[in-house]
């Protein structure tokens, strides 16, 4: 048999299975789903495995159609929906006349996949747009969906809180799934004390923000998917130094990054201005470690040196791969741009004129930076302002329209409908309230060691995280007034346990708490949830589940509506 | 960039808000470095078998991985695959040997202590348990016995079916009322593959017999969820007319509108797309939409008008301009602000009467003057029309004086200059126009206006600041000598 895949399922599923797994399975070969005639290959069955999109089953129905009929044998065909079969995509297919050539539909109900030892996403990459512009909450089905699977593995959470009209629905959805499955209570010991669900547009804001821990900016610059980031080849070059020069790698480097890697673990939580030091730390004692092999005299002592070699090595290219990393980020860290813009962030976070037309977004619409720039700055201000004055929005509105096109109508009104981008209601801006009650501008913000969350965002504190944090110590009770100023519903719901199954704490024992956010989450705002769960006294860890791994640049372009490329 | 430098500086030491800054650059840099240096060094001691360590080929992916496997499967043939197996073995096996580090807080070490029988080790081993086992046996099963058309099921079961992925009939359900129990149920479910599914059973039932639609939209109205669906799926599917008329029936006449002007994106055709357009003007948009949607019409219009215009007078190869700065492409479908630069750079001296005159654009679209004059400044630097630039930035008050004015500062003005490589002499005359002491002197310096220098020194009496520039300019140049006798200048005044 073959596979089609549909590629961008094949980051998701390399995460979870290798092709050596495929192969015992009798897998022969494996393409991309792309139009046309599919290649040849010598096996009898050809599966497809595919989102459930309609642009999809078109180029399915192309690859059907194509089949060379006379050809034997003949190849029979399969297809296997992911996360969830389509009965829309099946009559699509119906349609197009090519529904009777498959064999089997079928699903492959993946809901959340791992990404990492404390982190699960659904990457679900429209999750946020479906739920807030198209008020299609298939993807919260499919995440109550997902966390009854949890459950069922890790047993039953006794506690769920939530903030948010989706946290509201996927609640609903948990209880009636529970209600419906009366034999899925099982007998399993509950790892889980809390479930927090989060809704995203309760916390619009910080996704706007630039994230300044380590693994932040790589997502930021460089973009993060499936745990592999590309790289521009240039600051990696050839290893022997008598080869380079002749073919310098023009293909971007592509790395693994996740907690696997002892050195990236250390550092990627890290605010970025602390990774340097440590980056020359460590190369201080790897040094001083290969030095031992001078002082190696016995056999014995050169047999543990070199027992030693291979760890050795690992941390050496581990960390000159870190090193060329942290020198491409400094790059545009230190630039002029950069800081301009951080500026301007800040001063709108920290609630400084956020009531005019910005001079620095002007100059860069002026200036034609990218769009994307344009809107996170404009959505942060509005944000940040509980929406913008009339004047001010139309102000801005205007500039982009007339320099970027006004096709760009349609991206700004799904700003609107987001919440992302709006006129001020009332006249009223809660934004400060919120501020100073959840302390989310912290102005004695410690980078290097820091003693608060706030250090992921140089002195802004993720509202997100703050809410989780405070529903730990001292409990939502003590902010109901903000609660209420931000959208949707707060809720607190209990699922009994058998007597057997409830929890003695021991003394001194942390509690866990898995926290969903629903729309995406941030690499800033788990790092900030990781510094909450390490600290001493703060007697929670924290788990992180989310519909998708996020930055602002990949969130607004999934609001966006989709233009042809322009001509140049 | 617009904020004054020295204001900026100002306020970060002074107030409370701390910026990203790196105090420490060099320092930090230079760890960089160091630590650069360290691993270089350390690279001939262990470079032999170095192809060992890494399980990963040049394009990063794991030897083994989906992706890496569909490039190998697509390109080699069996017997070839064959001979590589045994070296993926190892490598997807020695790749997986990583350690994987037991943090306080993963998953996997939250099971430690527990019997493996009744737990899995990761998250990941339960995926793949669960998904691939189940899935294989399942592959086999034929055809009639996995399909179901027992037709027992309630609305809630059979929802509840169709949420696990089975197929069931809906024909069952006969009746409208029927229909609105099951979409009732399936609204409840919160799947949408299975609430769009009833709907479209739904509309089918009332096309088979020829009922109006307008009772599907009726019942609609009162279920938001499966509005929500159905107008999605309409928008995913195209089905734009059934689309605008469910929108109309339900007065959500904004919507309408912009699903409508939506359209032209679709339109290839440059005069097709102008006519759908000015169709698009009437529609009920909001006041602010409104005008907008008015102006991208007019806009178009316009650029159909200088582009036939221009392609004919390029081809032609009468117009020097157009023989030496060939154009990159055409103008059409670009935005108002490329048309205004376009416009400057080729039909800068045009009559406001002509449609591709800049000042007629400017009228026609209420362009501000700030981004006329920036436009206008870019364009007419490219062609390094310096003259037009002192034209653009002069303004002549009713006495008849002359002054210089930019509405974007001079500052801007110089870099923009700067970028198109404008000559000292003409830079110069710009940098003295900057208001703010400190900016004229960094742009000053920077961009090697001794004039603007010295001027400014002397305006501010600072002779330690005077003297020091002085080892900045060529020896024995007209900038010495103009230092030298200021400052004895000074020294006279001084005692006098």
């Amino acid at each position: 048999q073959a596979i089609v895949w549909d590629e961008y399922l094949t980051g998701p599923f390399g995460l979870i299975a290798q092709y050596s797994l495929l192969k015992e399975h009798e897998v022969e070969k494996m393409f991309t789903l792309k139009p046309g005639r599919l290649p040849p290959a010598d096996v009898k069955n050809i599966i497809f495995f595919v989102r459930p999109k309609l642009e999809l089953m078109d180029i399915i129905t192309d690859n059907v159609l194509r089949e060379d009929r006379g050809r034997s044998p003949q190849r029979d065909f399969h297809i296997l929906f992911v996360p969830r079969r389509s009965l829309l995509c099946e009559q699509w297919l119906k349609e197009q006349g090519v529904l009777g050539s498959f064999i089997h539909r079928e699903q492959y109900s993946l809901d959340l996949i791992p990404f990492d030892g404390d982190l699960l996403s659904m990457e679900s990459e429209s999750a946020f747009k479906e739920c807030y512009l198209e008020s299609d909450q298939t993807s919260l089905y499919h995440a109550a969906k997902g966390l009854m699977t949890l459950q069922a593995l890790y047993g039953t959470i006794p506690q769920i809180f939530g903030k948010g009209d989706c946290a509201r629905h996927v609640a609903n959805m948990m209880i009636r799934m529970k209600r419906e499955f009366p034999g899925s209570q099982n007998s399993i010991f509950p790892v889980f004390d809390t479930l927090l669900l989060l809704d995203r547009n309760v916390d619009l804001l910080t996704p706007l923000a630039t994230q300044l821990t380590y693994e932040g900016l790589i997502d930021e610059i460089y973009g993060i998917q499936n745990t592999y980031v590309k790289l521009p080849p240039e600051k990696f070059a050839p290893k022997k130094q008598g080869e380079s020069g002749k073919d310098l790698p023009t293909e971007p480097k592509k790395l693994q990054l996740n907690s696997a890697e002892e050195l990236y673990a250390e550092i990627r939580d890290k605010n970025f201005n602390a990774v340097g030091s440590v980056l020359s730390k460590k190369a201080k004692i790897i040094s001083a470690a290969f030095e031992e092999r001078h002082h190696a005299k016995t056999v014995g002592e050169i047999k543990q040196f070199v027992s030693q070699l291979p760890h050795m090595q690992a941390a050496r290219s581990s960390l000159a791969n870190h090193t060329s990393i942290a020198e491409l980020i400094k790059d545009i860290t230190t630039s002029e741009d950069f800081f301009d813009n951080l500026t301007v962030e800040q001063e709108f976070m920290s609630g400084i004129d956020t009531d005019k037309v910005n001079n620095y977004i002007e100059d860069c619409i002026a200036q034609k930076h990218p769009l994307i720039k344009i809107l996170r700055l404009v959505c942060l201000q509005s944000v940040c302002n509980s929406g913008l004055k009339q004047k001010v929005l139309d102000h801005y509105k205007r500039e982009i329209l007339q320099t970027y096109g006004y096709e760009h109508i349609l991206t700004l009104n799904n700003l609107e409908k987001a919440g992302l981008l709006k006129p001020q209601t009332g006249g009223r801006n809660n934004y400060p309230t919120i501020r100073k009650t959840l302390r989310l501008w912290m102005d004695d913000v410690n980078e290097q060691n820091p003693n608060d969350i706030s250090y992921v965002y140089s002195g802004y504190a993720p509202l997100s995280v703050r809410l989780a944090q405070l529903l730990a110590r001292p409990g939502w009770r003590s902010i109901e007034e903000v609660l209420k100023m931000l959208p949707g519903p707060h809720f607190e719901e209990r699922q009994q346990l058998p007597t057997g199954l409830q929890k003695k704490r021991q003394h001194g024992e942390n509690r866990v708490t898995l926290v969903f956010f629903l729309g995406g989450v941030t690499y800033a705002e788990i790092a900030a949830l990781r510094f909450l769960s390490q600290m001493e006294d703060g007697g929670t860890e924290y788990i992180i589940a989310t519909t998708k791994l996020i930055n602002g640049t990949t969130w607004i372009k999934s609001l966006m509506e989709k233009l042809e490329p322009a001509p140049f | 960039m617009s904020r004054v430098r020295a204001d900026e500086e100002e306020y970060w030491h002074s107030s409370k808000f701390r910026a990203f800054t790196f105090d420490d650059e060099d320092d930090e840099l230079s760890q960089l470095k160091e630590s650069k240096r360290a691993v270089n060094s350390l690279r001939d001691i262990v470079d032999d078998d170095d192809d060992d360590l890494e399980r990963v080929s040049w394009s990063g992916e794991p030897v083994g991985s989906i992706s890496w496997s569909i490039k190998e499967t697509a390109s080699g043939s069996t017997s070839s695959l064959d001979g590589r197996d045994s070296s993926l073995q190892k490598g997807s096996s020695s790749y997986a040997a990583l350690p994987k580090q037991a943090s306080s807080y993963s998953l996997s070490s939250l099971f430690k202590g527990r019997n493996k029988l009744s737990s899995f080790q990761s998250l990941s081993d339960a995926l793949t348990d669960t998904g691939v086992k189940n899935y294989a046996p399942e592959l086999r099963r034929p055809k009639a016995e996995y399909k179901d058309y027992s037709s027992d099921w309630s609305p809630k079961d059979t929802v509840r079916r169709m949420q696990r992925g089975k197929v069931c009939s809906l024909e069952r359900f006969r009746s409208l009322q029927d229909k609105l129990v099951l979409l009732d149920e399936a609204v409840a479910g919160h799947d949408g593959n299975v609430i769009t599914a009833v709907m479209l059973s739904y509309s089918t039932h009332l096309k088979i017999n020829s009922l109006p639609i307008e009772i599907l939209f009726r019942e609609l109205e009162v279920r938001q969820v499966a509005l929500c669906h159905l107008i999605h799926f309409l928008r995913e599917t195209g089905e734009q007319k059934f689309l605008l008329d469910l929108l109309r029936f339900l007065d959500r006449t904004e919507e309408v509108a912009l699903s409508q002007y939506r359209e032209h994106l679709n339109i290839q055709d440059v005069e097709k797309r102008r006519e759908f357009l000015k169709g698009c003007i009437g529609l009920p948009f909001s006041a602010e939409d409104a005008s907008h949607i008015q102006d991208h019409y007019t806009l178009l219009e316009r650029q159909i008008i200088i582009e036939a215009n221009d392609r004919h007078l390029e081809m032609a190869g009468q117009s020097e301009l157009f023989r030496k700065y060939p154009r990159k492409a055409s103008i059409l479908n670009m935005p108002l602000v490329t048309t205004l630069f376009y416009s400057c750079f080729y039909h800068y001296t045009e009559a406001e009467g002509m449609f591709s005159s800049p000042t007629n654009l400017k009228k026609t679209f209420k362009i501000p003057d700030k981004q006329f004059v920036l436009t206008a400044l870019a364009a007419r630097a490219k062609l390094r029309a310096w003259g037009d630039v002192d034209a653009l930035l002069t303004t002549k008050n009713w006495l008849g004086y002359t002054k210089k004015k930019a509405p974007i500062g001079f500052h801007r003005v110089v870099e923009i200059l700067q970028r198109n490589s404008a000559p000292v002499q003409v830079l110069q005359e710009y940098v003295r126009l900057v208001d703010d002491v400190e900016t004229r002197l960094n742009l000053a310096t920077k961009y090697k206006c001794h004039d603007v220098v010295i001027e400014t020194y002397r305006d501010l009496k600072d002779r330690i600041q005077l003297t020091a520039y002085k080892g900045k300019v060529e020896r024995g140049s007209a900038e010495e000598e103009k230092i030298n006798s200021i400052l004895s200048n000074m020294v006279r005044n001084a005692y006098s």
